[in-house]
């Protein structure tokens, strides 16, 4: 019965995500190198809207938080950008608030293997002490959500105020290459896409993995009920602790990607905006499917790219509308829509051998 | 000695503005479980109210009266908060009862869109309230310390407002109708209580309150269309921080942060002080996880 | 004797915000048995449940498993972990997801982190899993999302969830109510197959259905015990039919009033 079949609908299924990967994979054929760098973006936003959909429409827990994850691997990647920009020097921003020299939790991320390490453990071991200290004392739903925002206020609060060593409301910025190669060139450019590109297809076969197994079973157990999961013998808080600290770590790995395409970080690219934008996204796509996240990520980002420079107001009014209409009218995003609609049209069937099955 | 006196006071005034702020919330969240993310802008609305209220007397009033706008924009605000409280209730929260997570996105989007038409009515830019001349000025105690009448009055404000809803809630019959509602939905309705009617009328005064709060505000400083967003998360943290549902948790949990805030910023700095208060609430929820005053019942979840 | 009791409940108390559920109540379950647990609304029956699976931390008091594991500081989890299992009075299932996986992570494993995520499907537990929809007559709804089951199915796909966990104690909170007659004489002979391989407690209301079975009964009454013995004994016990009987006058009075 676990046995997966190669039904028709499955094998148009992987069809479908064959025909995705080989677009993606091509794109930099077809497209501008401006665009492409766009669509770069795009799909590191896509990561973190994959790791959101992990703990919000798998699990349950909502994260006004993520854009700190996100923020904590950009601010990774940007240091040792920074300091690989610097070649020995002290960044600009710590000499102009008069530091001297480089401060000592800086010096490890001269070098790339600790900062792209740093980028992922930092947030998933932030998220772990974070959800230690909530979920094991069942502080849940609103309450949780609520601790996350407050999260974001006091990062970003921080690294505005410790100027000297975050460069402030300025953030990081000023890169010229990476492990040698020139950012700006668009062969590095290019790489770096496609590099974007397979990383968001082994997060999505990761996060495919993650929601297949048990333990996904056990996630989604935990969603419908979370006291009963626990009466048969499971401990919620260490499933959610691991799934949090996972969904952190996925984030800070696309804030890395990020930095590379974009070259620059600053707080209020992780503010309590930002953060709940990313929810919008994993909303709008379809919470609890994974195609639908990330889907909705490209999608509400390219949307947000073609009108917001036209008209700023108007996207603003429209975002905001947006989250109302898909809140009430369609809670499980434009991912459910489609369900729906397939699953009106099969129904028909089996409620005839539903009627005709008892009276055998 | 000074020094502590003063700190003690600005210690109490921030309470006491973050009591403002999250008395309203205390009632659309710790009563009705609504995650009201719009509360800020319905705050910002109260204190556009006030700016409005200020330029009617300005254009159309002799000078001698201008002083006195103040005391009508306090009505005023609540008023207006009170109205939009309601239609938002009416035409939205009504659908997400008992989906908190919803509502909070929902009224966060809502927050949005208000944000968004006050900035193409205002203009971006912070638009200035004049104080009434008599709240310029300060008390003066012994030392020389300088205690500013507008902050005194903030703080009597907040008490004058925490009895009226005391005495709403606790000894009115509008009140009693309230916390049943709130208490026992099912029950409430057999008994004949016009739930519908209960819950706009509750959410409406949340509203209303915040339309105050944002009148509040005007005296510390100017005003602009995302005035309420600086002060949302630490509202919702007092309710958090105090209990669910009890008046006297708000209070406290008011009190303190506002006290805490105020002493790890004279300590550190600014933004330090954030991240000790912040550490602080998280290690005081794993002593009392359910907040200061907590109600305990024997329902699963 | 005493080594074969696998629950003591010693001298519990619970109390409420000053209000005492319990007060003082004894409790001892042999291996293997079946035990009624009655009394009037309030008797804290339910009560004494939720402190055995530590839903409830009792004011003070003993819970003693298999007669040495003292379980009132332990956690629900760890308790479910130790073979007691519990079924709330209403059907508490995980709805979105479908009949053949609520049975699944029910089923006894390891459950930490680790183990479930490489965890795969073994055949033996496939057919452990096909004889448990089987026996509670779900086979052809297997991949039915639970959420969508009639009340008394839901209730049996619980029952099964509680017999794949292979608890060696089984706490059941009105099984039978809101069910039809015909599903409950089908939980009736659920209950008969289940109490033949484990201890169980069940809190009932419903006194037919407690006469179909011929084991002891444990009535409760505010707080504390009543009486303990055969159905016949109780039933012909003045007290307890002093406060079943006098709750239905007032219920009468309350009726003719109102």
């Amino acid at each position: 019965m676990q046995l997966k079949k190669m039904t028709p609908r499955r094998l148009w299924i992987l069809a479908g995500y064959a025909a995705a990967a080989a677009a993606l994979f091509s794109a930099p054929m077809f497209v501008s190198d401006f665009r492409l760098n766009l669509l770069a973006k795009f799909l590191a936003f896509a990561i973190v809207a994959l790791g959101l959909d992990l703990i919000w429409g798998y699990t349950g827990i909502l994260s006004l938080g993520h854009g700190i994850f996100f923020g904590l691997g950009a601010y990774a990647m940007a240091m040792y950008l920074k300091l690989e920009a610097g070649g020995g020097k002290l960044p600009d921003f710590m000499g102009w608030s008069g530091l001297k020299e480089l401060p000592l939790f800086w010096q490890p991320f001269g070098s790339f293997g600790f900062a792209a390490a740093a980028g992922i453990a930092l947030p998933a071991i932030l998220a772990l002490v974070l959800g230690y200290f909530t979920f094991r004392n069942r502080i849940r739903g609103v309450y949780f959500t609520i601790l996350t925002q407050a999260l974001v206020i006091i990062t970003t609060t921080l690294l505005i105020g410790q100027q000297a060593f975050t460069g402030g409301t300025n953030g990081v910025t000023g890169y010229s290459e990476v492990l040698g190669f020139p950012l700006g060139s668009p062969d590095t450019k290019r790489a770096l896409y496609w590099i974007t590109v397979a990383a968001l297809i082994v997060i999505f076969l990761f996060c495919r993995f993650i929601v297949g197994s048990r333990f996904g079973k056990v996630l989604r157990a935990i969603r419908d009920g979370e006291n009963r999961v626990r009466f048969i013998g499971y401990n919620p808080a260490i499933y959610q602790m691991v799934i949090f600290a996972i969904s952190a770590g996925i984030a800070g790995m696309a804030g890395m990607l990020f930095v590379l395409h974009v070259g620059i970080i600053s707080p209020s690219m992780l503010g309590i905006v930002p953060s709940i934008e990313m929810v919008l996204w994993v909303a709008i796509g379809g919470r609890g499917t994974l195609v639908g996240a990330a889907l909705g990520a490209i999608l509400m980002n390219w949307a947000k790219s073609e009108f917001s420079t036209a008209y700023p107001e108007g996207w603003t009014l429209f975002m905001g509308l947006l989250f109302v209409i898909v809140v009430v009218f369609m809670p499980k995003g434009v991912a459910g829509l489609i369900g729906q609609i397939n699953f009106r049209k099969k129904r028909r069937e089996p409620n005839h051998e539903g009627v005709r099955n008892p009276a055998v | 000695m000074d020094v502590y006196v003063l700190q003690l006071f600005n210690g109490l005034s921030i309470s006491s503005i973050l009591l403002l702020v999250a008395l309203g919330l205390a009632i659309t969240f710790g009563l009705m479980k609504v995650i009201n993310m719009a509360h800020g802008e319905l705050i910002m609305i109260g204190a556009y109210s006030t700016y409005l209220t200020q330029n009617l007397f300005k254009d159309y009033l002799p000078e001698s009266m201008f002083d006195w706008y103040f005391v009508l924009a306090i009505p005023v605000s609540f008023g207006i908060a009170f109205v939009f409280g309601l239609i938002l209730e009416m035409s939205l929260i009504r659908f997400l009862y008992g989906r908190p997570l919803d509502s909070l996105l929902a009224t966060w989007g809502v927050g949005l869109v208000l944000q968004q038409v006050a900035r193409s009515i205002f203009g971006a830019p912070n638009v200035a309230v004049k104080s009434p001349t008599w709240l310029d000025g300060g008390l003066r105690i012994v030392d020389g310390t300088l205690l500013p009448y507008k902050r005194l009055f903030i703080i009597a404000l907040v008490i004058v407002c925490l009895a009226a809803m005391y005495v709403y809630i606790y000894r009115s019959h509008e009140g009693r109708r309230m916390r049943a509602v709130m208490q026992n939905r099912d029950m409430a309705a057999c008994l004949g209580v016009s739930t519908r009617r209960v819950d706009s009328m509750t959410f409406a005064i949340g509203s209303g309150i915040a339309g105050i709060a944002g009148c509040a505000l005007t005296l510390m400083g100017p005003i602009g269309p995302s005035l309420g967003t600086y002060y949302i998360v630490d509202a919702f943290m007092v309710v958090v921080l105090g209990g669910v549902g009890k008046l006297v948790g708000t209070v406290l949990g008011a009190v303190g942060i506002g006290m805490f805030n105020t002493l790890f910023e004279y300590w550190t700095n600014a933004s330090l002080g954030k991240v000790l208060v912040f550490v602080c609430i998280v290690a005081f929820l794993q002593w009392r996880p359910m907040g200061l005053v907590a109600m305990r019942t024997r329902s699963l979840d | 004797m005493k080594e074969s009791a696998i629950l003591q409940c010693d001298n519990v108390t619970v109390e409420f915000d000053g209000f005492k559920a319990i007060q003082g109540m004894s409790l001892k379950l042999l291996k293997g048995e079946l035990r009624f647990l009655i009394g009037p609304n309030g008797a804290g029956k339910t009560t004494m449940l939720d402190v055995i699976c530590g839903k409830v931390r009792p004011s003070s008091g003993q819970v003693t498993f298999n007669g040495k594991i003292d379980i009132t500081r332990k956690k629900e989890h760890q308790i479910a972990e130790l073979g007691i299992g519990r079924k709330f009075q209403a059907p508490s299932i995980f709805p979105s997801m479908s009949v053949a996986e609520n049975l699944e992570i029910a089923m006894r494993q390891n459950r930490s982190v680790f183990a479930t995520l490489f965890a795969s499907m073994k055949s033996e537990e496939s057919d452990r899993l096909h004889s448990q929809l089987q026996m509670i007559g779900l086979q052809d709804k297997a991949s039915w999302r639970a959420g969508g089951l009639s009340h008394g199915e839901k209730q049996w796909l619980e029952i099964g969830m509680m017999l794949l966990q292979e608890p060696e104690v089984l706490l059941l909170d009105e099984p039978v109510a809101g069910m039809t007659d015909k599903e409950t004489d089908k939980t009736g002979e659920l209950l008969h197959e289940i109490a033949r391989q484990r201890s169980v407690v069940v809190v009932e209301h419903d006194m037919e259905f407690v006469r179909n079975f011929a084991s002891k009964v444990t009535v409760m009454h505010e707080g504390k015990l009543l009486k303990e013995g055969s159905m016949d004994e109780v039933q012909s016990d003045d007290r307890v039919a002093e406060v079943y009987l006098g709750k239905r006058r007032d219920a009468d009075v309350s009726r003719s009033t109102a």
